[in-house]
């Protein structure tokens, strides 16, 4: 049925999650017409997270009800290119966001930056180990932008999102009581760090007793009422344990719908559109120039919107399968290695240790927040010597206690029967008195670890699903063994009754049953040459230079941190070569 | 308190002291477009409130009225000529805005507030015509009959009340100083704020216009299940605890450090107040904060030893109305009813928690309460509603807790207040 054609805008914005509610503002800041489609209904704190109704986890967390409906639109997924793959039919593995706000209204709200090193990850892996270091098969690749580039918009992001946290180098200057390795701020955090949970404190005087390095997690969970420069605010978070997978009650959680959409509803020059699943990018008949999107409005109507820019901010592996449907750049080629939209598809990696106390420790682990704890970061990047190790990446390790909640169930020690008389025996013995960490570590890329079309699957428009194909490597297994040993030393160092072990043994595949993160990364990658990477550092195509994706789909590899700081300093970055350069002069930003 | 005997005079005394040039200094700032200072004040007078319908086109008129004697609706005050006042001289506009009679002789309902807006300046009053004639786009939409019962829809008695209750213009108090006297012409003008916060007589007429009435602001009737607090000076109930400028940022923003808005004053700051003028809002707030306690009201609120934080805190839950507060209430507003500064509002001296007549806060407990999202505290923060939680008892408990802890001292309510809240 045909629906009336909107009026044309000068930026088109698909997908309303952190990526595209940041372009949104900056680009209704500078006086466009801007209006943004979001495929899912809208959102808001009031009435749809509202207490007590969101604190459901059936609901929430295990069916899912902010993520993305499976039974209209999924991924398939295989292991290798010699093998079928079949699509991901029920949540495991990772939770790509659905509705106004995106997975940025379910996040948990850790928010790191990256450390300097892996923006050039390959230069300087080689420079530190030498060119033979990075094995064959690994395309892992230099970001194309600085850190001290991105630092003020790293800074930006922590002031809207109101993130808790602690410095430790302010402009070189080592103020202390933050994390050792990090990059130079220019800036405090806007809000101090959550307090502790005492599992957390257990960690950082472990860690410390060990001679590392704890510092509190970067938290966009509010340490105390605060205002960001859009003017919106939020109260302080009272330790809920209702992050992951939920929406805030408490408007203490950094989110789209908290920290951006009430200013930016404000501005006439806006519009959000909600149950509009964009189809394509439309592009002219020279092919480099898109005119705007096709959409399928909530009655099922298609309508074109026209726009002179295209912003492709929908969720990491939905803004590469948009420009795989829509013919914006080659698409990666895994025999020839040729091509770069679906190229160096990766992930994060996992492993997981928990310690069981005696009756007179009290974890109790029903207390938590999303993004705080205490982390070190001794183990991360190229913050040890990788030498005589041989492999590439690492993890931070932390307790990040977010809220035991019942179905998802209690963890109880290895050997423990999964139900009767001695299951309930152990469950009242262990359950406030056990502890949690995670080695959270990276993901390296590889050639044939990619994204494409699938030739066989389609979704609810008769669209092709898009195909992933991706399993552990030796490199990354080898690293989480590594570092978990380590992380499993400290949980031992606290002297507790039982400690169990989660780790991937080597020969492992990818499990989808089991969730990790929903750090998903890669497919549209950003860089320096054109010949390996989709986007330039400005997030431009470079074969279509209106349109610009921006999302964790631009990281050519998955570090130990979690995405979506480094993804929103991205934002924020384009989105200033968009004001001061590209709209005073629209065309390529990097010459090709 | 003693005014001065005419307008003109006050004006002399102003001019001899420097105050301003041509007009009146509590009728500052004309700018060089009169259709731009006349929608300043048509935002002032918060006329989109009352005269557009929900979904509505601005001015058109359509909104209901619920009133004792019956549903009256507001009318349709863009320029269109056939069902707008787009034929209006400004002798017809004038008088309808002062008076209350329009063209053809009616008489105006007066919850059109003509007596306050009777107060108004020549130059203000052809500002807004000049607005409404020029800066409204017309709608052509005929104004709804109202549904008044007889003797009452006769309107000639109302020419009886216009002579008994009706304003007069604005005259300064030359012992104050400009910003008190230019709040005195908002507040008592086109701000209209006795129309809810001033009691009213069996006339259903405010009790005063200006502040030479003791009764003017001192805290009006139950509307829709809210009741606007006395803005006047009292502890605890009204605004003695209150800074000028914590009265300037509500106005502003819908909320301080310690208070937020509710009820129908959110639109009130949505429509009207969150545009006013820094100076204007700082003039309104000394005025307000220059009106004594009503009556015989207390100058301080006595200083209540109480407990209820270390109970809560320590998890004594056996005082009713505990747990349930706890469960539901204290992530927000904490234990120590301190709540959290800007964002979640304070109880512990909060007026409209002590206010006597308890719908107020019996209304937010049961229907929750939204902020509204204005241009510099955008954040529209919602308490939601907790009706379908509690029972009468329940909601009666909460109630009687947070009016009688960390110092509060109200009177108790009971399951029968809640039930009577709960039907409106």
């Amino acid at each position: 049925m045909a629906a009336a054609t909107p009026k044309p805008v000068d930026a088109v914005i698909v997908g309303f999650g952190w990526a595209g509610s940041i372009l949104a503002m900056e680009l209704t800041e500078a006086g466009l017409n801007v209006v943004a489609l979001e495929r899912g209904q809208n959102r808001d704190t009031y009435p749809d997270f509202a207490y007590p109704k969101v604190i459901d986890e059936l609901t929430y967390a295990v069916r899912g009800k902010l993520f993305q409906n499976l039974s209209r639109e999924t991924v398939t997924i295989r292991h290798a290119p010699s093998d079928r793959a079949v699509p991901y039919r029920q949540f495991g593995a990772f939770n790509p966001g659905d509705g106004v706000g995106g997975a940025g209204a379910h996040w948990s709200g850790v928010h790191f930056r990256i450390t300097p090193d892996e923006l050039r990850l390959r230069s300087h892996y080689e420079e530190r180990y030498g060119k033979g270091f990075i094995p064959d098969g690994m395309t892992v690749q230099d970001h194309g932008v600085t850190y001290d580039e991105l630092e003020p918009f790293f800074d930006k992001a922590e002031k809207v999102f109101g993130t808790s946290g602690k410095a430790n180098n302010i402009n070189g200057t080592i103020v202390g009581g933050g994390n050792h390795f990090e990059g130079p701020r220019s800036d405090e955090y806007p809000l101090p760090p959550l307090k502790n949970v005492y599992s957390a404190e257990l960690f950082a005087k472990a860690s410390a007793n060990l001679g590392y390095h704890p510092y509190p997690l970067p938290a966009a969970n509010a340490s105390g009422p605060y205002t960001n420069p859009y003017g919106a605010q939020m109260g302080p978070c009272n330790f809920c344990g209702y992050c992951g997978g939920f929406g805030c009650y408490m408007y203490s959680k950094a989110s789209p719908n908290v920290n951006i959409l009430p200013a930016l509803r404000l501005k006439p020059n806006f519009e959000l559109r909600a149950n509009s699943h964009v189809l394509k990018v439309n592009l002219d008949g020279t092919g480099k120039r898109a005119t705007g999107v096709t959409f399928v409005d909530a009655q099922g109507r298609e309508i074109e919107q026209q726009a002179d820019l295209v912003i492709l901010s929908a969720f990491q592996f939905h803004n590469v399968r948009l420009m795989l449907l829509s013919g914006i750049g080659k698409p990666y080629d895994v025999a020839s290695g040729e091509g770069t939209v679906g190229k160096n598809f990766a992930y994060q990696n996992m492993g997981t240790v928990k310690a069981f106390f005696g009756p007179d420790v009290h974890t109790n682990p029903f207390i938590g927040t999303g993004g705080g704890g205490q982390a070190i970061d001794d183990f991360n990047a190229d913050n040890f010597d990788h030498g005589p190790l041989g492999f590439v990446g690492g993890s931070p390790c932390w307790v990040n206690q977010s809220g035991v909640k019942p179905i998802a169930g209690l963890a109880l020690p290895e050997g423990t029967p999964k139900w009767g008389a001695t299951w309930k025996k152990a469950a009242k013995d262990y359950y406030a008195h056990t502890l949690s960490a995670d080695a959270h570590g990276s993901n390296m890329s590889y050639r044939d670890c990619f994204l494409d079309l699938d030739p066989t699957y389609r979704d609810i428009h008769g669209q092709p699903l898009l195909r992933m194909t991706f399993d552990w490597k030796e490199n990354d297994i080898k690293m989480t063994r590594y570092v978990v040993g380590k992380l499993t030393e400290i949980l031992k160092s606290m002297n507790p009754k039982e400690v169990s072990v989660s780790v991937k043994k080597f020969g492992d595949h990818f499990d989808v049953r089991n969730y990790q993160t929903t750090h998903l990364v890669g497919g549209a990658i950003m860089g320096a040459d054109p010949r390996t990477s989709a986007v330039n550092k400005f997030l431009q195509s470079w074969d279509v230079p209106n349109v610009f994706v921006i999302g964790s789909s631009a990281f050519p590899q998955g570090t130990g941190y979690n995405p979506t700081g480094m993804m929103a300093a991205l934002a924020y970055f384009s989105a200033h070569a968009i004001r001061t350069d590209y709209l005073k002069s629209p065309g390529p930003l990097v010459p090709v | 308190m003693s005014r001065a005997p005419s307008l003109e005079r006050t004006r002399g005394a102003l001019l001899a002291a420097g105050l301003l040039s041509a007009a009146p200094a509590w009728a500052q700032a004309p700018p060089a477009d009169e259709v731009e200072r006349g929608a300043y004040l048509a935002r002032a007078g918060d006329c989109v409130a009352c005269h557009t319908a929900p979904g509505g086109r601005d001015m058109a008129g359509g909104l209901p009225f619920a009133l004792p004697f019956g549903t009256i609706y507001s009318t349709n005050i863009t320029p269109d000529a056939r069902t707008g006042i787009g034929t209006y001289r400004f002798e017809d506009f004038d008088r309808a805005m002062r008076k209350g009679v329009a063209p053809d002789g009616r008489h105006l309902y007066p919850a059109m507030p003509y007596p306050s807006f009777a107060k108004l300046t020549e130059a203000d009053m052809r500002a807004l015509y000049a607005y409404f004639l020029k800066g409204v786009a017309p709608v052509d939409q005929p104004n709804r009959k109202n549904g008044v019962i007889w003797p009452l829809s006769m309107r000639w008695p109302l020419a009886l009340w216009d002579a008994g209750f009706s304003g007069k213009p604005f005259e300064a108090d030359t012992t104050k100083d400009a910003d008190w006297n230019r709040g005195a012409y908002l507040v008592e003008g086109l701000g209209h704020c006795g129309a809810c916060h001033t009691p009213r007589g069996i006339g259903d007429q405010e009790k005063a216009l200006d502040d030479r009435g003791a009764l003017f602001l001192a805290g009006g009737p139950v509307v829709d299940g809210w009741i606007a607090p006395s803005l006047r000076g009292e502890a605890g109930t009204g605004l003695a605890g209150w800074s000028q400028q914590e009265i300037a940022r509500l106005l502003k923003t819908g909320r301080t450090d310690h208070a937020a808005v509710f009820g129908s004053m959110t639109d009130v700051i949505r429509h009207s107040t969150q545009y006013l003028s820094d100076g204007d809002l700082q003039a309104i707030a000394k005025y307000l904060k220059s009106l004594p306690p009503a009556g015989d009201a207390p100058l301080a609120e006595p200083i209540v030893a109480d407990k209820t934080a270390e109970a809560l805190h320590a998890g004594d839950l056996g005082r009713p109305g505990a747990a349930a507060y706890v469960d539901s209430c204290a992530a927000c507003h904490r234990t120590d009813g301190m709540g959290y500064a800007g964002v979640f509002p304070r109880l512990a001296g909060n007026p409209a928690v002590l206010q006597k007549d308890p719908t107020a806060l019996i209304s937010v407990v049961l229907k929750g309460s939204t902020l509204p999202a204005t241009a510099t505290a955008p954040s529209s923060f919602t308490m939601p509603p907790f009706g379908d939680r509690l029972s009468d008892q329940d909601a009666a408990d909460i109630v009687n807790l947070i009016r009688n802890s960390w110092g509060n001292q109200a009177p108790l309510v009971t399951d029968r207040d809640v039930k009577s809240v709960r039907r409106q």
